[in-house]
């Protein structure tokens, strides 16, 4: 599929369209998807404007940027100097940024023009976007559904046709799970390719930004925007980003991580999975089962892993500088207390006690210090495989979207559903879900595309090639 | 050297006799950890000016010294190759692979939560400090951290003050080789030497720029070693002393009693001259130290490392060897290195001229330095004007020639440090030049010896009163306006009288 972006930029261009029809009618498409709940703010005015400035440049024949006039939508965790930036969280509810996001910035220095902020879960602490504090998003497919999440609203508003690309973070798959429960695609980079300045901080050492599109060439030319330093983040690589341009047929070498396609997946997910590997065999690729034997373990070290970072990520929202601060507090203890009681959302409560807990003297050896060992094995069996495999190919989730409620009292089940995205994020590699049929009750399912560190670019070449078979 | 004590992994060490450091009996053993703020031109993490002395508060504070959310820490190169530079200064060695650990903590001077520190991987190891006075103190390691930011405590609340939070910091770790409180303020002093000298702080301690924190504990030389009090915070070397001798005494009392003492934290109260209890053992905290993935690991090679502490100063125990073997009193070359610039004066002098000249200068200096360098810290170095060598040598040189009295040469050298001229027109300016001319000097005599007010001195002389010299010696100083060659003019005195 081509590229709905550069449709739009074209249109723009050649005087088809404006940039404030394009504005319009993404506000307009808001509007009427306003019960999914995808967006927890919209800018019209801002947006409007923009656009008005935009579609003034190209009146007066000036260069535009690559991404002239096309709306899009930002998670509610990147930092916006336009609203809110509330992480979907009370304790950031009425959070003002002086600051714009890198990827924010990026995005506005290309022309894109920002409209909404995205719903998540609070602090993306979730996969269902249920945990966010001011309501769930809705599946764009079914209204009983799950968004998937964290990134819920971004995919949502891809996915109802609201906007032609969002930004999401994925730091256990939060743009690729979303992105394979509403049918569209949901792209996590390698660590550390794109900055994640002004992005809320879930877990330091897997967070990344990514975008939610269409299609997979949208998603290759957004990152291309996205992709690296800024001076802010010292984990960002060089940029070592080319989308490949070349479209000839390469025959690659594909693992399917056999562990993902047994027990305790969706028939219909491993059905679609195999359809698509079955696809590619015709298509002259080889394909090899493969195992990943640390994978069973990888839930247990990113529920340890990523606890004890988001703990310690989390420590800063005190009540003492901005965002919410009782007004119970008597003590400065009160003040701590009482706002973060008030501020966070249960499982950000959960998620920072278990962090606290894996991290306290006494149990750091044996919790965190024993998961980043184990860490470090899965990292090995990773490149083990890919020393004879260019891409691993699984499900993107062990099921399609679950039903709203359906997992809210059953945190260990929710978890579960991370189980196939987490072992790419806890080895910082590359991973793509791109939509790849229904199941029999017609809600989208996604296949996961692993590659190796910094392959992002023939990631994406290979992933459009997934994407037409 | 002895290694004492049961200190679980390190031990002590003593130089010399034991006995010279028991009180009462019991061998007092100190440890210090000192807090050295980096005279970066930014803060450790943030590109904001890192002097913020006389800022108003929170006026150099960024969105990540603030702890906005999403902010990340970006580091200064600066901060490590000063880091760098104070391990060679201490003697350590630089880790090859060192890393950030963040330690947790709530309180409103700290705005992250947490303050990046290195709890696990610190980037310098070992080392030793020499003291002048034969002591020695090792150091366990010293790491690189960000300050936190100042409370100012009201009545009914308190008042945050984020200028300091992110400043760099080593935090430099002794062994525990330190048994007395001379030796503690010795090894302050010494410290505050060696890094004003690597020129890797400023050294204000007034302002914070160093901050001592001190464990004591006493015991019997043949026990292991006692129960720690710490002492936190102490900025001045003056309170290392008095806090230490004050800690040493009152644990020696309560073990003398049959007590135990309690390890506890302790604070000082530099107006009440006393310790007290600021927090026991058992309200210590767990500060869940965990690396931090914000910041990737510090990689130095050795080519590296021999970049960062090229063009190295020299350290003041070299100053203090030169100084002392050219004949200079130990207590003045004490006062000299308190300024760094005198010292390097000083020794651009003694390399270029004669140690006879050196001398003199370095005693000219001493008249006009402060002493006590607890004062003198308060704005560290005193500011001096320097003047060149080549007019200081001249000085010395007139000095040494009889052209000027001592009392004239002092003059000059004051009128030198505000203005750095040729001393000898200065000599000329304010006529201070002895006249050495015997043609002149004789003529002057001779008006002595015809004055009727003198012929009292003069009969009493030729009587045999030798002492009276004295007093017509200084007539003659009198009626030249002090110019006069005192010793000439007695020696034209007697030839005349005889």
């Amino acid at each position: 599929m081509t590229s709905l972006i550069n449709e739009i930029v074209n249109n723009i261009k050649s005087g088809q369209t404006t940039a404030r029809a394009e504005v319009e009618k993404a506000l307009r498409a808001a509007q009427d998807n306003d019960e999914l709940h995808a967006l927890l703010e919209t800018f019209d005015d801002e947006a409007l404007h923009r656009a008005d400035e935009i579609d003034a440049k190209i009146r007066r024949g000036e260069q535009v940027g690559r991404l002239a006039g096309v709306p899009y939508v930002a998670k509610d965790n990147f930092l916006t100097t336009i609203g809110h930036t509330t992480a979907a969280a009370k304790i950031l509810e009425n959070f003002e940024s002086p600051i714009d996001a890198t990827a924010i910035e990026r995005l506005d220095n290309e022309d894109a023009i920002l409209i909404g902020k995205a719903n998540l879960d609070a602090f993306a602490h979730g996969g269902s976007t249920e945990n966010s504090a001011f309501g769930p998003t809705h599946n764009a497919v079914d209204f009983e559904r799950v968004a998937g999440g964290s990134s819920g609203g971004s995919a949502v508003a891809v996915a109802a046709g609201i906007v032609p690309f969002a930004l999401g973070s994925d730091t256990g798959g939060s743009i690729r799970q979303p992105g394979s429960f509403n049918g569209v695609v949901g792209y996590k980079p390698t660590y550390g390719m794109i900055s994640r300045y002004g992005v809320v901080a879930m877990a330091s050492s897997t967070d990344v930004v990514g975008p939610l599109t269409r299609t997979v060439e949208d998603a290759e030319l957004v990152s291309d925007i996205l992709a690296g330093q800024d001076g802010h983040d010292s984990t960002v690589h060089d940029n070592y980003f080319q989308p490949i341009t070349d479209n000839s047929q390469r025959s690659y070498t594909i693992g399917v991580i056999k562990d993902f396609m047994g027990e305790g997946v969706d028939a219909d997910v491993v059905n679609q999975t195999q359809a698509v590997i079955n696809r590619l065999e015709q298509a002259g690729h080889t394909v090899r089962q493969v195992s990943l034997p640390m994978a069973k373990y990888a839930l247990a070290i990113y529920y340890i892993v990523v606890p004890a970072e988001l703990s310690s990520n989390l420590a800063r929202y005190d009540g003492v500088r901005y965002g919410v601060r009782s007004d119970k507090a008597k003590s400065l203890d009160d003040v701590y207390g009482l706002s973060r009681s008030a501020g966070f959302m249960p499982e950000n409560k959960r998620r920072i006690m278990i962090g606290s807990y894996v991290l306290s003297s006494g149990y750091f050896d044996a919790y965190y210090l024993k998961a980043q060992k184990a860490r470090t094995l899965l990292i090995n069996e990773f490149n083990k495989l890919f020393d004879e495999c260019d891409f691993l190919i699984c499900p993107t989730a062990p099921t399609p979207a679950f039903k709203l409620g359906e997992n809210t009292s059953d945190p260990l089940k929710m978890y579960l559903a991370d189980a196939m995205t987490v072992p790419a994020s806890l080895a910082g590699l590359p991973a793509i879900s791109v939509p790849c049929g229904e199941s029999d009750s017609g809600l989208p399912i996604g296949v996961q595309l692993i590659g190796r560190q910094k392959d992002d670019a023939k990631l994406l070449a290979f992933a459009k090639e997934v994407e037409r078979l | 050297m002895s290694e004492l004590g049961n200190a679980g992994e390190h031990g002590t060490e003593i130089d010399g006799d034991i006995n010279r450091y028991l009180v009462d009996g019991y061998l007092p053993t100190i440890g210090i950890e000192c807090h050295v703020q980096l005279n970066t031109s930014t803060k450790l993490f943030s590109s904001v000016d890192n002097d913020a002395r006389e800022a108003e508060p929170n006026s150099k504070v960024s969105t990540i010294d603030y702890a906005l959310p999403g902010m990340l820490p970006y580091l200064n190169h600066e901060a490590i190759v000063k880091a760098v530079r104070a391990g060679k200064a201490l003697g350590s060695q630089i880790a090859h692979v060192s890393h950030f650990d963040r330690k947790h903590y709530f309180y409103p001077d700290l705005p992250k939560g947490y303050q990046i520190s290195q709890m696990y991987q610190p980037l310098i190891l070992g080392g030793r400090v020499d003291l002048p006075t034969g002591e020695h103190v090792r150091i366990h390691h010293a790491h690189v951290e960000e300050d936190a930011g100042k409370l100012t405590h009201m009545s009914d609340h308190s008042l945050v003050d984020l200028n300091r939070a992110g400043t760099p910091l080593i935090e430099i770790v002794a062994e525990p080789d330190i048994h007395s409180a001379a030796m503690a303020r010795a090894y302050t002093e010494e410290l505050h030497l060696l890094m004003t000298y690597a020129d890797v702080t400023i050294g204000d301690l007034y302002h914070g720029n160093m901050r001592f924190d001190v464990n004591i504990s006493v015991a019997k030389p043949d026990e292991p070693l006692g129960v720690r009090t710490e002492i936190k915070n102490l900025n001045s070397f003056r309170a290392v002393e008095r806090a230490v001798d004050y800690e040493i005494k009152r644990q020696i009392t309560i073990l003398k009693q049959g007590g135990a003492v309690e390890q506890q934290t302790r604070g000082w109260s530099d107006a009440e001259g006393k310790t007290t209890v600021q927090r026991s053992k058992e309200n210590a905290q767990d500060y869940r130290y965990m690396p931090d993935a914000d910041i990737p690991p510090i990689v130095l090679t050795d080519a590296d490392i021999a970049t960062m502490q090229a063009d190295f100063p020299v350290m003041p125990a070299e100053y203090r060897r030169k100084f002392s073997s050219i004949g200079v009193d130990e207590g003045v070359v004490r006062v000299l290195l308190n300024n760094q610039q005198v010292a390097i004066l000083i020794n651009e002098v003694l390399d270029g001229s004669n140690q006879t000249i050196a001398k003199r200068i370095a005693n000219l200096f001493a008249s006009c330095l402060p002493v006590d360098n607890d004062e003198n810290s308060g704005n560290q170095q005193t500011e001096l004007n320097l003047p060149s060598a080549t007019n200081l040598v001249k000085l010395a040189q007139m000095l040494d020639d009889k052209k000027v009295s001592s009392t004239a040469g002092k003059e000059i050298f004051a009128e030198l440090l505000k203005h750095d001229t040729d001393p000898m027109q200065i000599a000329e300016d304010k006529k201070l030049l002895q006249v050495s001319d015997e043609g002149a000097i004789e003529k002057i005599v001779d008006g002595v010896i015809d004055d009727p007010a003198c012929a009292k001195a003069v009969a009493d002389f030729k009587a045999g009163q030798e002492k009276v010299i004295g007093f017509l010696v200084g007539q003659v100083m009198k009626k030249s306006k002090g110019q006069a060659n005192p010793s000439l003019a007695q020696q034209i005195l007697r030839q005349k009288l005889q």
